[in-house]
This record gives structure tokens, sequence and C-alpha cells, in this order.
């Protein structure tokens, strides 16, 4: 039975998501509206219309949307599998092996995590131009290659903090029986690293979606853009904003990380509350 | 040496070898990518390098000029401030209010969990931008809710007074992770601590204030030092709602150092920049830290 206090409470709590998520239900109502009712105050729109999506999506000349969605896709894809293999074998290196200047080193790892990137943006774009990498995705993969990009200093400890969790009888059991070190790392550590590389790659994936920043500054071919360039470059490219288009496309844009965070919600938040947590 | 010595050594040296090619990838990023363009971030601080041009001397010549004859850099610094005085704080009090809000063992709670992280896991997106630019507009949401009302709206974005509200009001509203992380540290709170309070007859203000708090605290410092650093370099949502106007009223840092950095390729000045920045915020840091010692709780030391 619902007593009187819980019903309350749940009143209290209903109110206050419908006011956090309003703006996205407005903004769902939104994409069927044409442009006749944009300004108008009703939220549900009286002639529903679904050609918000289909001009929207080919409102760019040149190219439509699906040319943008596979360049981001493709980027994210390079740099999930490089961000995967690095973080995975440097975490191990950390977490299971003793070497000299380990704490030195992992101390590093820490305090890079403090360091806001503007201090080495202009250096590291010098560079990349210098390799002739601008307007590539180079300057994306490469660095998570090497562990680092965006977050994979915070991936590095994310994973260390959990293959410490691990019981380090399995690595002694498989010494014994004349397990290399490379093989502890892909037969015993790997497999069980799985929930954690899965956190990874969702955090991978949400930051490189939304690095704005850094697709701004190395991407300038309209061939190369990823959707989030496309996107700003909608705003720019009409005189009077189409706001049902831009609405239409901006939701489609957010569907990636809206379907991950459903399927992969409690992996998320646990992500989020227990590494966090930890730092 | 005999044999035995020899295997040891050699197992160790072996081992000391293996550990650091594990390592390698992520040691040749630091070198490469953070470690050698810190120096030379340091270096061209002190010239004014443009890209394709070689750099020149200056000394101490764009430290001086940002601070003298650079209003626009003294302007962004102060909208940064700003910004990240009101939005931080306002964030993790929300944040915190609504973890105590979800923190009860009842039916549905993950729905309304989800419901509420939802925007902010597509916070920082150029998409959500859009969305809040059009919210605030002249023929936006908000002014025609405030229609309902008969009351005449104007243009939150298009006004100097209240665009940076705007910005301030999009960040609160993606409390969710620092909510997440809160609602984590409630969890740990040992239940014993509220029924004995309970017991005493404490009532439910002096229990925040004597367990909730005090308990909570490394957690806030935690969100505080996370939330700040994020605050102070937030690009996006400026770049694209208000693009730093009107009057340069939400010109926040990270849109100079774009704009010279990139539109004007002056990497010299950038870099002195971009040093003085993370000066600043160093500073910043330090002192919540300093501050930390005499809010902060830790159960270990058995309070003090």
């Amino acid at each position: 039975m619902v007593s009187f206090k819980s019903l309350r409470y749940h009143l209290i709590l209903i109110a206050f998501s419908f006011v956090m998520i309003y703006p996205v239900i407005w903004w769902l109502a939104a994409v069927f509206k044409p442009d006749a009712e944009m300004a108008s105050a009703n939220l549900l729109p009286k002639h529903p219309t679904f050609n918000n999506f289909t001009q929207g999506w080919n409102a760019l000349s040149g190219y439509s949307f699906t040319h943008f969605y596979l360049n981001t896709f493709g980027l994210i894809a390079g740099v999930l599998f490089t961000t995967i293999v690095s973080n995975s074998l440097v975490a191990f290196g950390f977490a299971r092996i003793s070497f000299p200047l380990r704490n030195f080193w992992f101390a590093i790892v820490l305090i890079t995590l403090m360091l806001p990137t503007q201090v080495t943006l202009v250096p590291q774009y010098v560079m990349f131009n210098h390799f002739g990498w601008v307007d590539t995705y180079l300057p994306f993969i490469v660095p998570h290659a090497l562990a680092g990009g965006v977050g994979g200093t915070f991936f590095i400890f994310l994973l260390v903090q959990f293959i410490r969790g691990l019981p380090r009888e399995l690595d002694e059991a498989a010494k014994v029986d004349g397990c290399s070190l490379f093989g502890i790392y892909w037969r015993i550590v790997l497999p069980l690293l799985k929930p954690a590389l899965a956190t990874v790659a969702i955090f991978c994936f949400l930051w490189n979606w939304d690095d704005f920043f850094g697709h701004l500054i190395y991407l300038n071919s309209v061939e190369k853009y990823t959707v989030g360039l496309a996107l700003k470059m909608f705003i720019d490219s009409q005189s009077s904003t189409p706001w049902g288009q831009l609405f239409a496309m901006a939701l489609v844009s957010v569907m990636p990380a809206t379907v991950l965070f459903f399927f992969a919600q409690r992996q998320l938040v646990e992500g989020i509350a227990t590494t966090g947590l930890k730092g | 040496m005999n044999a035995g010595n020899k295997l040891f050594y050699w197992k160790r040296w072996s081992t000391s070898i293996a550990g650091y090619l594990f390592i390698s990838p992520w040691l040749l990023g630091f070198f490469l990518l953070t470690a050698w363009p810190m120096i030379q971030s340091f270096y061209y601080s002190f010239t004014d390098y443009v890209l394709l041009d070689s750099p020149r001397w200056l000394g101490f010549g764009n430290y001086t000029k940002m601070f003298t004859d650079d209003p626009k850099f003294i302007g962004s610094l102060k909208v940064t401030l700003l910004f990240v005085s009101f939005s931080v704080p306002l964030k993790l009090a929300f944040a915190l209010l609504v973890a105590m809000l979800l923190n009860r063992n009842l039916k549905g709670m993950s729905v309304y969990r989800t419901i509420i992280y939802f925007p902010s896991l597509i916070g920082a997106s150029v998409a959500v931008s859009i969305l809040w630019s059009n919210i605030f507009g002249m023929d936006g949401l908000l002014n025609q809710l405030l229609g309902f009302l008969s009351i005449e709206g104007k243009s939150w974005i298009g006004n100097p007074d209240t665009a940076l509200g705007t910005l301030v009001l999009l960040v609160v509203w993606q409390f969710g992770s620092s909510m997440v992380i809160f609602l984590a540290g409630l969890k740990q709170i040992p239940v014993e601590l509220y029924e004995a309070a309970s017991m005493d007859g404490a009532r439910a203000i002096s229990r925040f204030f004597r367990i909730t708090l005090p308990m909570l605290s490394p957690v806030i410092l935690f969100n505080l030092v996370l939330q700040t650093i994020g605050s102070f370099q937030m690009f996006t949502q400026a770049y694209i709602v208000t693009k730093g106007g009107p009057i340069d009223s939400t010109y926040m840092f990270a849109l100079y150092l774009y704009e010279k950095a990139f539109a004007r390729l002056e990497m010299g000045y950038a870099s002195a920049m971009a040093w003085v920045f993370l000066l600043l915020m160093g500073a910043v840091t330090a002192l919540v830290f300093a501050s930390s010692e005499r809010w902060v709780f830790y159960e270990s030391e058995g309070g003090k």
C-alpha cells in the first residue's frame, strides 16, 4: 500500500522531473512543427510534418548528413580501438608490474589528469600542423593511441583501480604455470577487464562525440566535418535560422548518446559514482 | 656471482623492462604530447610567434601587454570568474538537493534518476546549445510561457544583463554527474548516525547540518574541484549560444584563446594567455584545497 507520505514524495519528484525534462519534451514536439508554428505557444504541433527531417538532412549543399555521420563514426571507431588497446596495456603495467619509478610515473598520470588542455593546445597544434596532420583524423587518433587524448589519463586511472581490485592469486597461478607477463595480460586480466573496458568505451564515445573544440580547430574542410561541425555550419549558413530543421538535425545528433545511455545506464552511472569517488 | 644470483638479477631486469614496455604508449605520449609541448608553450609565451613565421624573443612583452594594454583579456578573465563563481556553487547546491531527494528506497527511483540525469548526458553538445539559443531567444519557449502569464518577454540572449545568466542556467541544468557522485556518497553515510540523532530528538535541519554535510564534505570537495576546473574551460556553449556577445558580456577566456590562436594565429600571445590561465586556475584550486582544511571532515582522523 502506498502511504500518504510516499505519495506526496512521488508527486514532488514527478513535478521536479517534469520541469527538468520539459525543454526536451518541447524539443521533441518542435521537430514535427512546420515553421509557421514555431513561435506559437502550443506544445503539440497542429499540422505535424516530417519535412524537418527530410529537408534538414540534405540542407547543406555538397554533403548530406549521412556523410557527416559516417565521418564521426569512423573517427570514433579509430579512437575507441586505440584507446582500448593502449590504455589496457598501460593500466596493466601500472597495476601489476613493479618497476623502478613506478609510483613517480603514476603520480605524473594523476597530475596530468588535472592539467587543462589549453596549456599544450598551441604547441600541439603547431606540431601536428608541421606533420601535415591538420584536416585529418590523426590529431585525434594518435594521442589516443598513446593513452592520451580526450579522457585518456582518466581511463588509465579508472582501469588501474579496477585491475587492483582483481585477485592477484590468478596472476601467481598463471606465473607458476609458466605464463609470461604478456600472457597474463592477454589471457587473464583482459577477459576480466571487460566491464571496466565497457565503461571506458562508453565515456570515450560520449566525450569524443562532443569534442567540438578539438574538431573545430583540427578539421577545416567540409568533407572531413563531424556532426557537431556540420550543425554549427547549418546555423551559420542560413540568414534566418530554419529552427524546425535545425532542431530535427540536433535531435538526431543526440540519438547515439541516448541509445547508448539507455542500454548501458547502470554501467555509466556506476562508472561515474565509483571512479569519481576514488579520485 | 653464482648462477642463482644471476638469474635473480636477470629476472628483475626483465620485469623492469617489461613494465616500461607496457607503459611505453603513455610514456611516449607524456613526453611528446604533454611535457615537450609545455616547454615549447612556455618558450613561445616569451615570443611574438605567429604560425609560419619564426618566433622572435619579446621577454615579458606578451605578459605586460595582457595586463596593461588588452582590455579584452581582462574582460574575458572577469567574465570567466563571474561565470565560475555563480555556476559552480549553484550547480553543486542543486545537485546535492536532488541527490537527497533521490536517496530513498522507493519504487521507481531509477526512473526519476534517469529522467533527471538525461539533460547532463547530452549537455555539452552542439545540439543542446542550439536548443538553448532558441529557448531564450525572442520567440523562444521561455517567452511563450511568460506570454501565458501576460508578461512581456525579451531576448534573454540578446541582452548583456541576462546573457551570462542563460549560460549559467544551462550548466546548472546539467548537474547530473555531480548528483550521481553525491548520491553514491550519501549511500555510504551509516544509517545508525541518523537513527541515533533522531532518538536524541534532532530535527531534519540539524541532522542535515550536523551529519549529512560533515560526512559528505570529502565528496563536496571532490565535486567542487572537478566542477571548478571544468567551468573555467567552458567553450562550446558560449561559442554557439551567445558567441561571446552581446557586448562581450559572455566572452569567456576559452573563446578569446580560440580567437587569438586559431583565428589570428598569434601563437606566442595565446601561449602566454594559456600560462596565465593555468596559474589562475591553479591558484583557485589551491585556495579551495587550503580552505578545505577548515571544512572537510575525515572520518579516519576522528574528526577535528
